[in-house]
């Protein structure tokens, strides 16, 4: 059995949000909502400024708080280590909504249930990327098999430094950021 | 089966990586569908959210299209899509969209209208076309245009005897640039997209072109790949775009010098002996010329003028030479800046000589070879101009796409003769050419104004009759000619039919043909009949681009570099490439660029610079769906400093008046870092004055209507827009 994570090469994001797009085709996100986002932060002052470009989504935790607090089992963790949503069983009460450090789940408002990035569970069905990362004009979003030693992601996170979003509350991201900036002269 | 060897080391890079989650390419969308079965159609076809024209796969389910995705096949898209690619099911969808033609049915202006049925309106065209040629001359009919309706309206202006065709896309963006390269290597730096290697380049040069923020797909594909790969990115512009972001050299220079910086930086490459000295003897002409010119260029000039550290101008040039000739120093493409642009152009065309870029890896590739056998159905060879064409104005060089504001001019003053109607097919003109004040005169002295459009813009809904084009989803458009490293053909084909009473623009223009009695430059059956015999001229198989790939590669057109068989073809003059430009001085223009400075606002006031933003075309896509949500209205970005200086907070909604007591709709402020003291920014598209579009309509501000003055570059007449000074006024 697999156990799927991405990573987010920063430095190649160049904010096109083709990955935005794409994830509220491929997942019917209702208007105003969003499975992924990115954002594009900019630190200093003029001229001597850096940029962040961060994509965030789900982190599909492996200790996750959204799946420790769902009162209904509706948030669970599937055998490839991602965390999906019964839409049946949730109740549309929230907690999780709240749980979450990463702010990425929202409720469908038309149909009651928490929502949030799958990793395209129904195209890694059939034995596709993500649409995020099938669609990345940069090359940013990498996707993979942890337990693959040869997967690209795997190589990857072999050969950089990479960090985890709020790593020290231990929630265990599978989201992975690597990053080198430009030295500017 | 077409194979491009680009694509086969990347499938087979794919499949080396594992099986699993591969992507494995659809080897046929015919054959993918009927993998899927059930209802499922996949149509390969050419996208039209701008004009890159990538290559895009439609999923159609039971007579919808569902989803787009990139054709793996194609070089311009190489399997992805961006934002408004993707989001085209949005304009397909649109409710807003032209759904019936509309004959105007009141005052021109207040919008009132009636339904129309195609025929009624086609007369109606046709008759008002037919006098005013009667009247005043076939001349007196003119046309602007953008984007694949062109062509077929073209055919119908010609055949009438007009010449009196232009498009927007030379005199307010890219000519100025393509004349520029012309005149220095004989050939444009590129058809729709730019001949430069950015994924083998090891410094990439950027003057104010915002990689990332303009999106052309495979460029940006590339640029990224090249940042990834740890590429040096200089990037000259007053505003720490997305690119600069990525740069190891940002010079924020001040708005209207960039000729400042370049002929300096010729200077230091050729003083310090750092250009290609084999290239230069071998490829080009006027060396000695340009040396001895720029010499009064130096560093601490340049550093005064530009507003630029002297040791960033030389720092940064030097670097680029470092990794020369594996480095390009991009042309640019929206090039209607100050009104002295060609000169600028031809700068960055001679620095990129002068470090031998052009035909070398890492810098600009030799054009694909090809040749297609020429094909035009049949139709008999126009009837010549009735009389000769305004459309080069008093511009020597200007071009065959023609200067847009000619036309205007000569149709308010009626000098040197009359025109007396206007043909407009995919250009909202209110927004793409400066000065709205004229436009709307212009539109106001003409007899009969046609529009053919899919959105009711302000532009359409000042038209006497308006003709709803049915969307690129929807329609044929010919085989299109693909000019990257390689040559290739790719097709437009509908994904499902034409929603209301909506009609391909093939259509539109050969039913008119029909309707003025000019039957032979009508289409012989259907647009689909004349692709075929299109391809067969071509040796191509239509049903391979239809049914399978969308796109195929034409053999052996890939030479992309000089090596000793491979010898470049300037289509100059001398053959070589000109430094020194006879043809420029034969007309009377500086023959090396000459450094001329402009003028620069004043106290409270800022220079109004415009861009573009990656989920945006122009003014065309703010009413599409999921790109109004991700960008609803424009900002106008304000350096901190100057904001608090003025008392403006960040978010506030202000207005802009320019020089001439124009203002602006209300916009919000971005009070930013990001941008230098003297000018402020806004992506440009927004703010339309469009009540039927319901989402995009007074949403955001318009930089064209604050563009109310404009400088025309003498060589080729395109307009410097970049000349408006605004102030701030809080209270909105």
């Amino acid at each position: 059995m697999p156990r799927y994570a991405m990573v987010i090469d920063q430095s190649r994001c160049i904010g096109c949000m083709a990955c935005v797009v794409s994830c509220k085709r491929e997942n019917d996100v209702p208007p105003e909502h969003y499975r992924t986002r990115v954002l594009e932060m900019v630190q200093g002052s003029f001229p001597d400024l850096t940029t962040e470009m961060r994509s965030e989504l789900c982190n599909h935790c492996d200790n996750a708080p959204c799946v420790n607090i769902c009162p209904t089992g509706a948030s669970h963790h599937e055998e490839d280590g991602t965390v999906q949503i019964d839409r049946d069983k949730c109740v549309g009460c929230k907690a999780c909504i709240t749980s979450c450090p990463y702010n990425a789940r929202h409720i469908n408002e038309e149909h009651g249930y928490a929502d949030k990035c799958s990793f395209c569970q129904q195209r890694l069905a059939e034995g596709k990327k993500p649409a995020c990362v099938a669609t990345c004009v940069g090359g940013s979003r990498i996707f993979g098999d942890l337990d693959d030693p040869q997967s690209e992601i795997s190589i990857i996170l072999r050969k950089n430094s990479h960090r985890v979003l709020n790593k020290a509350i231990g929630t265990g991201p599978n989201v992975y950021y690597i990053n080198q900036y430009p030295k500017r002269a | 089966m077409a194979f491009s060897r680009r694509n086969f080391l990347k499938y087979a890079a794919m499949s080396a990586g594992g099986a699993v989650l591969a992507d494995t390419p659809f080897i046929s969308a015919e054959a993918r569908a009927q993998a899927e079965g059930g209802n499922v159609k996949y149509v390969p076809t050419s996208c039209e959210m701008c004009f890159w024209k990538c290559g895009a796969v439609a999923k159609v389910v039971d007579g919808k299209v569902v989803k787009l995705e990139g054709n793996p096949y194609h070089p311009q898209s190489r399997g992805k899509l961006c934002a408004r690619g993707q989001a085209g099911i949005g304009q397909l969808y649109d409710e807003d969209r032209l759904k019936h033609p509309m004959i105007l049915d009141g005052p021109r202006g207040e919008g009132k209208y009636r339904k129309a049925s195609w025929d009624e309106a086609l007369t109606l065209v046709a008759k008002k076309m037919q006098a005013i040629a009667n009247k005043y001359g076939p001349e007196s009919l003119a046309m602007m245009s953008h984007g694949s309706p062109g062509d077929y309206f073209t055919n119908v202006l010609k055949a009438m005897g007009s010449r009196n065709i232009a498009f927007p896309s030379f005199a307010q963006c890219k000519g100025i640039r393509d004349v520029a390269w012309e005149l220095t290597f004989g050939h444009k730096p590129g058809t729709s997209c730019e001949r430069v290697d950015l994924e083998n380049s090891r410094v990439i040069v950027l003057f104010g072109t915002h990689l990332g923020e303009n999106m052309h797909n495979s460029q940006n594909q590339e640029f990224a790949e090249a940042v990834g790969r740890g590429a040096k990115i200089i990037c000259v512009d007053p505003r720490y775009s997305t690119a600069a972001s990525k740069s190891s050299f940002w010079l924020p220079i001040k708005p209207g010098t960039d000729t400042a910086l370049l002929l300096t930086w010729i200077n230091i490459v050729i003083s310090e002996g750092l250009y290609d000295k084999e290239y230069v003897e071998k490829y080009t002409v006027g060396f000695d010329e340009v040396k001895e010119a720029v010499k009064e260029y130096t560093p601490e000039w340049a550093a005064q003028e530009t507003e630029l550290p002297m040791s960033q101008i030389v720092e940064s040039v030097r670097e680029l030479c470092r990794y020369a000739p594996n480095v390009v120093v991009h042309p640019g493409r929206h090039y209607s800046w100050y009104g002295n642009d060609t000169q600028r152009a031809r700068a960055v065309a001679i620095l990129n000589a002068l470090l031998g870029t052009w035909g070398r890896k890492g810098g600009m590739w030799l054009p694909a070879k090809a040749k297609f056998a020429s094909f035009n159905d049949g139709a008999p060879a126009y009837p010549p101009a009735s009389k000769p064409s305004l459309i080069k104005g008093d511009f020597p060089f200007a071009g065959g796409e023609g200067v847009t504001q000619v036309l205007r001019d000569a149709t308010i003053t009626g000098n040197p003769y009359p025109i007396k109607a206007w043909l407009v097919a995919g250009t909202n003109l209110m927004k793409s050419l400066p000065d709205q004040r004229l436009t709307r005169k212009a539109i106001d002295s003409l007899e009969f104004f046609v529009a053919i459009d899919l959105f009711p813009t302000e532009t359409v809904m000042l038209a006497d009759v308006i003709l709803p084009e049915c969307t690129y989803l929807e329609r044929h458009d010919g085989l299109f000619k693909i000019s990257t490293r390689e040559a290739g053909v790719a097709i437009r084909q509908p994904a499902v039919e034409p929603m209301y009473d909506t009609k391909p623009a093939w259509w539109i223009g050969s039913e008119l043909c029909k309707k003025l009695g000019l039957d032979e430059y009508a289409a012989k059956d259907n647009w689909e009949g004349r692709m075929r015999r299109q391809a067969k001229a071509w040796g191509i198989d239509y049903d391979q681009l239809a049914k399978h790939t969308g796109y195929v590669t034409i053999p052996d057109s890939e030479k992309p570099y000089i090596t000793e068989d491979n010898q470049p073809v300037f289509g100059t003059f001398s053959e070589k490439i000109e430094l020194y430009s006879d043809e420029l001085e034969g007309e009377g223009f500086d023959p090396v660029p000459k450094y001329e400075p402009i003028e620069h606002p004043g106290k409270d006031m800022f220079r109004l610079i415009y861009g573009r933003s990656p989920v945006h075309t122009f003014s065309r896509t703010v009413n599409t769906q999921w790109l109004w949500e991700l960008e609803k209205e424009n900002e106008v970005w304000l350096n901190k400093k100057e904001a608090d200086r003025l008392g403006i907070k960040n978010g506030q909604y202000v207005v802009l008046e320019n020089q001439d007591g124009v203002r602006c709709n209300k916009v919000k402020t971005k009070v930013t870092e990001r941008i230098r003291h003297d000018c402020v920014y806004m992506i440009h598209g927004f703010g339309h004055n469009a009540p039927r579009l319901k989402r995009a309509n007074q949403s955001g501000a318009d930089d064209q209507q604050l563009i109310t003055k404009y400088i025309e570059d003498p060589i080729t007449g395109g307009t410097g827009m970049r000349v408006n000074f605004v102030k701030i006024i809080k209270e909105a």
